[in-house]
Order: structure tokens, then C-alpha cells, then sequence
């Protein structure tokens, strides 16, 4: 088949959409995380959705549902123990260990098919179906709507925190509500890429946007664009050779921070 | 109507009494320096100003409330990767605790963003990347952060600290022309009186649970700070500067606000 043929199959354009959809909201949300210094959260959040993904096959429900639940109780969960910014990574550390054991055990336990299994770790959006295209779309737009009434605030209080505290921002309960929007858009991001490679969607676009332009608003529009790359162009990637969708995800989402960070050195080294 | 008016007011974490009877208005237009040993609760009366810290009794009013309140923190390394232009920084100043994405009302917004920036001579840099920038620009855009919201009142909590002395000139200035202009009250937490001794109107004297209020003269001298520390100071005039023997170093301190507020 070529690939005209593949793009005229449903569960491709599924996939397409799903991580569109994926592109946005972790460009969006990507800056933030890295302004916060919250990489390893994300790394330990998406763990634990795969935690719940794994109870949800054991259990006979949508794995989708699972990656949620897991990964919202787990950002409830570090927003509320680490309370200092110094507990922090021992605290991810922890939960981390635990959840990835607890998930290992309840695959043991689940007799299904094993891609399923897999799939959990290293991602098979061509296996989205159009139930879960509509949770991870209803999902997507209520973190965007979350994002978009608390973007001001949750600014200030990412960048300045301390004046930010000053003109009476609720510095604390806005990281606890951003850690749940970042848990849903983990849990979404695993279905697609996995739980182990959701940092090439959350951290890396922002990252590389974040090396060549000081400007929040440029930062933030150009995180998105190599989120959109990385996501919809890692799937067209993998079509016609029948690679892993993950592995070209990553791939393309890192050349673009590699490039990136090359642009940045000349730049700094131009003023 | 003043600007800071604390009435009774005391201040103790279990059996340690930060300060007890505190009675303290600042006027509009005033300049109040706060002095006193690291541990003397300057800190804390900053935080209970900002509405951070309750007090154990007595009361506080901040005219106008937190939104009202343009607060300077102390220069600190920014990282020089951050995303983040002083632009923004002052813009934050306007609006950031609003909530929304702030879409509307853009030109207004940067009408005033760019005459705060001005008014501190910072506009030659304020596109550039914040964490590159010296610390005496940072403290001038932190100066015009505050600025940019109209406040009634400046609490300034050790802004000068590790400027040069052109710096300290430049910051200190900047913040007294306004208060003259705007007739804003400006509370000044700071080890080092010298750099705004000539601004100065009162001092807020804090040690060990006891403190004093009044003029440079009536508190910076040797009866009355020898009484404070409840051991022989010495106060010296040399020239337009005040030299304080044997109360012990104020040494520097530094501290943020929100992680005191996390913990």
C-alpha cells in the first residue's frame, strides 16, 4: 500500500486527529512545565497512568479511563506531599517506584492479549478507537478552557512567585490545579506515545522552543508548532515502513530540540 | 487616610515573641525604614503586611489591600535561560493576578507597560532575556513593576542588596521619586540604613522582641540602641553616614517569600 492508500484508512485518520489534538495541548501546556522545572513530575505522572491503564485491563474497562484516574491521583497526590520544592524529586521518586511495580504486577495478572500490554509503555495510537478519540477531545478542551481562565495567575506565579504571592495569586492552589490539567494531558499523551516517551510531547517542543526566543507568546506558538510536527509527522513517519509510532515521535521531537539548541548558541553568541 | 496602620499588634511562634505592642501607622508619602538583627521579625512583618502571616493579636490594614501593594523583592540570579523578558516581568506587575488570558484591552496595556519601563530608564533593555541581564536592570524593571499597577503603598524588602553603590543610588531614587510624586507610602526593609539614610523619614528599629520608632536622630543613637540590644552600642557620625559599633554584624540574610510560604 502506499501512502495515499494508509491516510484513506479510518483507523489512521483516528490517529491523526488524536494526536493533532495531543500536539496542542502539550505545546500549550509544555512551556509551563518547563518554566516550573516539573520534567520529572511528568515522568513519574505518566507512570502512574500507566499504573491505572494497567488496573483498568485487569479490571475490564477502558484503559483510557484507567490512564486517567491513575495519573490525576497521582498529581493530586505529589501536588499535596511535596510541599516544598525540595521534597519534591524524592517524593516523585517514590510514588514512581511503587506505581511502575504495581502496574508490572497487574499485567502479570492480566491474561489478554499481550500488545495490549506493551502498548501501555511504548504507545498504539493506531489502536485508538472512536471512544477513546471522544474522551481524549472532551478531555483536551476542558484543560485548554482550565489553562485559558487561569493562564494569567498561574503566569505570574511560574516566573515571579514571590511578588506573584505579593498581589495575593494563590500560588499554591494554582500548582495543584495545573498538576491535574498536566495528569489528564499525561494520561492522553500515553495512549499515543506511551508512558515511558511522554517527555518527547511535554518537555521536548517546549524545550526547543524555549532555547530560541525569549518572548512567552513566541515561546508558547512555537512549542505547539514542533508538537504538531513531532506528533502528526512521527505517525505519517511510521506509516508506509510500518515502524513504531513512539520511536519516530521521539525522534523528530528531538532533531527539532537538537536544531533548536543550535540556533540558540549562535544567537547568544551574536548579542 | 494612612496608608499602614497596625494597632496592638503582636507577632509569636509558640513561646518566641517576634514583637508584642506594635503600634505603627505610616503616612501617605512617608518613607519608613525597617532595621533589626537577622531573626528580629522584619520578614515576618512584610509577610503579615502582604496577608501571608496572621498576627497572634492586635490588627493591620494595608489601605487599598494586596492589589494596591507594589512590593520590590531583593535581587536574586535569575536563570539565564529563562523564558521571560522584562517586558513581561512589568506587565505581570499590571495584571498578572487577574485571571483570564488578558486579551482584551492590549494597546492600553501597553501604553502603560512602556511608560513604567521609561520612567526607570529601563526601555533600551526591556526586550531582551531577563536572566541575561545585571542586577542593577533587573532592580530597575522590578521597580517598574511595581510601579506600573499605581500602588498606594511600596513594601521594599531588601531591594538593594547585592547592587554596587550606583545601583543602590539609582533603585533607592527611583522608588523615593515616586513615593514624592504619587505620594505613595514606601516600607523599606533593609540591614543597611546608609544608602537611604537622606530619604528616610522614620525608622522601624526591631531587636529581640523589643523595637523603636522615630526619626534617623531619635532612634539611631547610642542611648537608644544601647537600651535595644540591652548591651553598649556605639553610634558614630562620620560624615553623612551612621556607624553602629558592637551591636553584632546585620549580617546579609536572604529569603523568599514563597518558600516560606510552602512551608
Amino acid at each position: 500500500m502506499t501512502i495515499f492508500d494508509l491516510l484513506e484508512l479510518d483507523f489512521v485518520q483516528t490517529a491523526l486527529i488524536a494526536a493533532a489534538v495531543l500536539g496542542l495541548v502539550a505545546g500549550v501546556l509544555g512551556p509551563f512545565i518547563v518554566t516550573r522545572k516539573m520534567a520529572f513530575a511528568v515522568h513519574g505522572t505518566s507512570e502512574l497512568a500507566f499504573t491505572g491503564g494497567a488496573a483498568a485491563l485487569l479490571l475490564g474497562i477502558g484503559v483510557g479511563y484507567g490512564a486517567l484516574a491513575g495519573s490525576i491521583i497521582a498529581a493530586v497526590l505529589l501536588g499535596v506531599l511535596s510541599r516544598r520544592e525540595n521534597d519534591r524529586d524524592s517524593v516523585i521518586g517514590a510514588i514512581l517506584a511503587f506505581g511502575l511495580g504495581m502496574g508490572i504486577l497487574m499485567l502479570a495478572l492480566y491474561k489478554g492479549r499481550a500488545a495490549n500490554k506493551f502498548g501501555l509503555l511504548t504507545g498504539q495510537i493506531v489502536g485508538v478507537d472512536s471512544t477513546d478519540l471522544s474522551l481524549l477531545v472532551v478531555s483536551s478542551v476542558a484543560v485548554l478552557a482550565v489553562l485559558a481562565f487561569i493562564y494569567r495567575p498561574l503566569f505570574f506565579a511560574s516566573v515571579d512567585p514571590d511578588v506573584a504571592i505579593s498581589r495575593g495569586v494563590p500560588v499554591r492552589s494554582l500548582s495543584i490545579v495545573f498538576a491535574v490539567l498536566v495528569g489528564v494531558a499525561t494520561a492522553l499523551s500515553v495512549q499515543v506515545v506511551g508512558a515511558l516517551l511522554v517527555l518527547a510531547l511535554m518537555i521536548t517542543p517546549a524545550a526547543a522552543a524555549m532555547r530560541i526566543t525569549a518572548s512567552p507568546l513566541r515561546a508558547t506558538v512555537l512549542s505547539v508548532v514542533f508538537a504538531e510536527v513531532a506528533a502528526v509527522g512521527g505517525i505519517l513517519l511510521s506509516l508506509q515502513p510500518g515502524l513504531p509510532v513512539s520511536a519516530l515521535v521521539t525522534a523528530v521531537s528531538f532533531v527539532i530540540y537538537l536544531v533548536c539548541r543550535g540556533i540558540g548558541a549562535v544567537q547568544r553568541r551574536s548579542t | 487616610m494612612t496608608a499602614i496602620s497596625l494597632r496592638g499588634a503582636r507577632l509569636s511562634y509558640g513561646d518566641r515573641v517576634l514583637w508584642d505592642g506594635l503600634d505603627l501607622d505610616v503616612e501617605p508619602g512617608e518613607f519608613l525604614a525597617v532595621l533589626g538583627p537577622n531573626g528580629s521579625g522584619k520578614t515576618s512583618l512584610m509577610r503579615v503586611l502582604l496577608g501571608l502571616q496572621p498576627l497572634s493579636s492586635g490588627t493591620v490594614t494595608v489601605a487599598g489591600g494586596n492589589q494596591a501593594i507594589g512590593y520590590i523583592p531583593q535581587q536574586r540570579a535569575l536563570d539565564q535561560s529563562m523564558t521571560l523578558r522584562g517586558r513581561d516581568l512589568v506587565g505581570l506587575g499590571l495584571d498578572g493576578y487577574r485571571w483570564g488570558l488578558g486579551l482584551r484591552h492590549r494597546r492600553e496595556r501597553r501604553i502603560r507597560v512602556d511608560a513604567a519601563i521609561a520612567s526607570v530608564g529601563a526601555t533600551r533593555y526591556a526586550d531582551e532575556p531577563i536572566g541575561l541581564l545585571s542586577g542593577g536592570e533587573q532592580q530597575r524593571l522590578r521597580v517598574a513593576q511595581a510601579l506600573v499597577g499605581d500602588p498606594a503603598v511600596m513594601l521594599c524588602d531588601e531591594p538593594l542588596l547585592s547592587l554596587d553603590l550606583a545601583n543602590q543610588r539609582v533603585v533607592s531614587e527611583l522608588i523615593d521619586k515616586r513615593r514624592r510624586e504619587a505620594n505613595t507610602a514606601v516600607l523599606f526593609v533593609t540591614h543597611e540604613l546608609n544608602p537611604v539614610l537622606p530619604l528616610v523619614d522614620r525608622v522601624l528599629y526591631l531587636v529581640g522582641g523589643r523595637f523603636r520608632v522615630g526619626t534617623p536622630d531619635e532612634v539611631m543613637n547610642s542611648r537608644t540602641l544601647s537600651e535595644l540590644y540591652r548591651t553598649p552600642v556605639e553610634v558614630v557620625r562620620v560624615r553623612d553616614q551612621i556607624l553602629v559599633v558592637g551591636a553584632g554584624a546585620c549580617e546579609e540574610q536572604t529569603h523568599h517569600l514563597a518558600t516560606e510560604a510552602a512551608s
